[in-house]
């Protein structure tokens, strides 16, 4: 099978055993990759009811066909489980280099599953896969892990880890890779955790077969030549996702002070400039990147000297913004903080804004804090809450669930600014005033997740007053960019760089053998789509409309100042943007599939489960 | 002729130069059969280092069957005529003969230039001038 490395790993840590399977064929035809194998594989697997964090859970990670091959961001891979945060859909990609070595390995996808009694790690290189105790490893932060296992066992490995947060399952713990890269979303390193399962080594030496070995070679060189023409090519690189601070504060969508405003004053303090003239050390890219957004960094400060990947846009946004650290070093070092921690910086940042909120509403009181209180802008607070959640201690335990599930706990009206969708924390982009954007988080099927639909743009270029075409822009968004996951490429050479997506179809070619055009690939894309949805159907109890809308701050409260002063996102309006959306998608107005969308992605498999919901 | 040379600090690790050198040398999707070495130096200093053959002649010397030969400046390591010795592979001063263990013979850099015209970040330079990045 062209593409594909031709095997499944299965690993049971219950018994300590793993087992190769062939890839079935029919899985590589109707599902890609990546993304697709995960929602597939979740869908047969995992019983329904699993507990996330029970050994019935699975994590599966999937690269997809065009990892590894010559063309321009072609080091994705895609993880994926029964979310902790949501308790349902989840998965998470990371970048890096891990996911071509698992091919090189010779697998497309590694199913984990059962729990470990005691603490182990995963080594796998090439066919001889084996599982080692991790006793001296447990209680290590995550990027002190991946420096062990890789004196341990040789440079050549590239691992994957979990820091204290994911041991202590941390609902919003993060996966790390390749010394600054993330799987940080819907608690994947959860599960990890969970399972007892520390990290994951990887080493291969196999070629990935090829339908056409010279046209890939001429395609690549091609693509890779039309990226070189491009201005972004020289003009986004130097800053990264970073360079994009101050527009999205002009436009008034930066989260500041936990979302109360959408403006943060002190923004220059923290943007892309001030990453690169006073902290980055070098450009640092994943496999096969033209345009490496990695900027590794070193802080040096009376009290501290760390070493860090990044900040990059969304923690300079959730970390800078939203807790208020206003300048790059302390960004940065909050970032070092969490990372080692294990756990997602988004969410981090979200969390910690929200309890620094509490304590400033007097609904978290000093006496909850061990005699202190929380504030905006320090970055000790910070620290201090980071270390107590990852380590589960005091209020830090309560915060280690999440915002959804504190508010609950702490109540008196908390629920109205904890910022999530489906118990995923939001992150960079602030949607009051850009209705594309909100629906976007709405409806993104692991939670309030930009990587679905990145809209902001669109709201800006077709009028964020306007209504009209809003739903069918997320609609076509949602298509596109969860094919990258499913192909298992990086999107910020289309993206940022404005790469032509007719490429994509000319490579899947060469590499596959398969003729599909951009379009069909996307019918692909579509499948995944209402398939996630069905899991999440399956999974959580009343699962539906009431689970796609926004936290009320953003329906009830103006933002009060900044260049988008007074906008708010009315229900009616939500409501309209939903009732279109689902109309669009072929669901139902409480967000169930219908019969004929479901036959007509080749989903018949889900009916049996959807339909009684239906009802 | 191009004489290969590199600047580390603006090498970012993405393998590009890895990747397409075993595709057009193998036609075969695996840079771990490319004929450089880029290695990552993490968590500190937090630096790249890549290394490319200068056509220094040293493994000539050592090889026992003539199996690398110079032609135009360029040493060639004529895979047919190679036992396998590795003996080689130590004296390069850049630790560039690449050992895969799916290859008898050890791999080598022909010059061909594919990875200066295609390293995104100019990491790798021809220092004759005779090819460039892509697009320069």
């Amino acid at each position: 099978m062209n593409g594909y490395a031709g095997n499944i790993l299965r690993v049971d840590l219950t018994n300590r055993v793993s087992r190769i399977e062939p890839l079935p064929e029919e899985l590589a035809d109707n599902f890609i990759g990546g993304r697709g194998f995960v929602a597939k594989l979740m869908w047969d697997e995992i019983p329904a009811g699993a507990d996330p964090l029970g050994p019935d859970n699975k994590i599966i990670m999937a690269p997809g066909p065009l990892t590894g091959a010559f063309l321009p961001g072609a080091g994705k891979l895609e993880f994926g489980a029964k979310s902790p945060a949501s308790g349902g859909y989840g998965d998470s990609n990371v970048g890096g280099h891990i996911s071509p070595e698992i091919k090189q390995a010779g697998f497309d996808a590694i199913i984990i599953s059962g729990q470990a009694s005691t603490p182990v790690y995963l080594l796998i290189d090439d066919f001889n896969v084996a599982i080692h105790e991790a006793g001296h490893l447990w209680g290590k932060g995550a990027i002190e892990t991946e420096t062990a296992l890789k004196h341990e066992l040789g440079e050549q490995y590239q691992i994957c880890t979990i820091g204290p947060a994911g041991e202590n399952k941390v609902l919003f713990a993060c996966i790390s890779h390749d010394f600054g890269r993330q799987a940080g979303r819907t608690g994947i390193a959860t599960v990890m955790g969970s399972k007892n399962l520390k990290a994951i080594a990887v080493h291969g030496t196999k070629g990935i077969p090829l339908a056409d070995p010279k046209a890939t070679l001429a395609k690549g060189k091609e693509m890779f030549a039309a990226c070189f023409a491009k201005p972004g090519f020289e003009e986004w690189t130097p800053q990264g996702t970073a360079g994009v601070t101050d527009w999205v504060n002009e436009v008034g969508a930066f989260p500041t002070r936990n979302f109360q405003t959408s403006y943060f004053p002190q923004h220059k303090n923290i943007n892309g400039e001030a990453l690169v003239s006073k902290i980055k050390v070098t450009d640092k890219a994943c496999f096969a990147c033209p345009i490496p957004c990695g900027k590794y960094s070193r802080v040096k400060r009376p009290g501290y000297d760390v070493y860090v990947e990044g900040p990059e846009y969304e923690t300079i946004a959730l970390i800078g913004g939203n807790t208020e650290i206003d300048n790059i070093e302390d960004c940065a070092f909050a970032n070092y903080i969490v990372d080692e921690l294990g756990l997602d910086s988004i969410s981090a940042g979200n969390v910690i804004g929200f309890a620094m909120e509490c304590s400033q509403k007097g609904i978290i009181t000093a006496e909850d804090l061990g005699g202190r209180t929380l504030n905006f802008g320090s970055v000790d607070d910070f620290v201090w809450v980071a270390e107590a959640i990852a380590h589960r201690r005091g209020i830090g335990a309560i915060l280690a669930d999440g915002v959804k599930r504190a508010a609950a706990h702490f109540g008196q009206g908390s629920e109205r600014f904890a910022i999530h969708v489906k118990g995923v924390e939001w992150t960079g982009y602030e949607a009051r005033y850009a209705p594309a954007m909100m629906l976007s988080y709405m409806t993104a099927d692991v939670g309030a997740h930009h990587n679905r639909s990145w809209a902001i743009t669109f709201d800006v270029a077709s009028g964020r007053d306007k209504l009209e075409g809003k739903a069918k822009r997320v609609i076509e968004l949602q298509h596109i960019r969860p094919l990258f996951d499913m192909l298992c490429l990086c999107r910020l050479q289309w993206v940022e760089l404005g790469f032509e997506l007719d490429w994509y179809p000319q490579i899947f070619q060469a590499v596959t053998g398969k003729t599909q055009s951009f379009e069909e690939l996307l019918k692909f894309s579509e499948r995944v789509w209402n398939l996630t949805r069905a899991y999440s159907l399956r999974e959580i109890p009343g699962f539906g409309r009431d689970f796609d809308y926004p936290p009320r701050r953003f329906m009830e409260e103006p933002i009060p100042d900044g260049p988008a002063a007074g906008k708010v996102m009315p229900r009616e309006v939500i409501d309209r943007l939903l009732d279109e959306y689902y109309d669009l998608r072929g669901w139902d107005q409480r967000g169930i599939p219908s019969g004929a969308k479901l036959a007509e992605m080749g989903l018949d498999f889900v009916e049996g489960v959807i339909a009684p919901l239906r009802s | 002729m191009i004489r290969l040379a590199t600047d580390s600090s603006r090498c970012s690790g993405c393998k590009v130069c890895l990747t397409i050198c075993a595709l057009s040398h193998f036609g075969e999707n695996n840079p771990k059969k490319g004929a450089l070495r880029v290695e990552g130096k993490f968590p500190v200093p937090g630096v790249f280092a890549v290394a490319v053959c200068n056509q220094c002649g040293a493994c000539a010397t050592v090889c026992p069957v003539d199996a690398i030969r110079e032609k135009d400046g360029v040493y060639i390591l004529h895979r047919e005529d190679c036992i396998g010795c590795m003996n080689c592979v130590p004296v390069c001063p850049f630790n560039v003969l690449v050992v895969h263990p799916a290859e008898k013979a050890p791999i080598k850099c022909d010059s061909c230039g594919d990875c200066v015209r295609y390293c995104p970040r100019d990491a790798i330079i021809d220092t004759e001038h005779t090819v460039m990045r892509i697009g320069r």
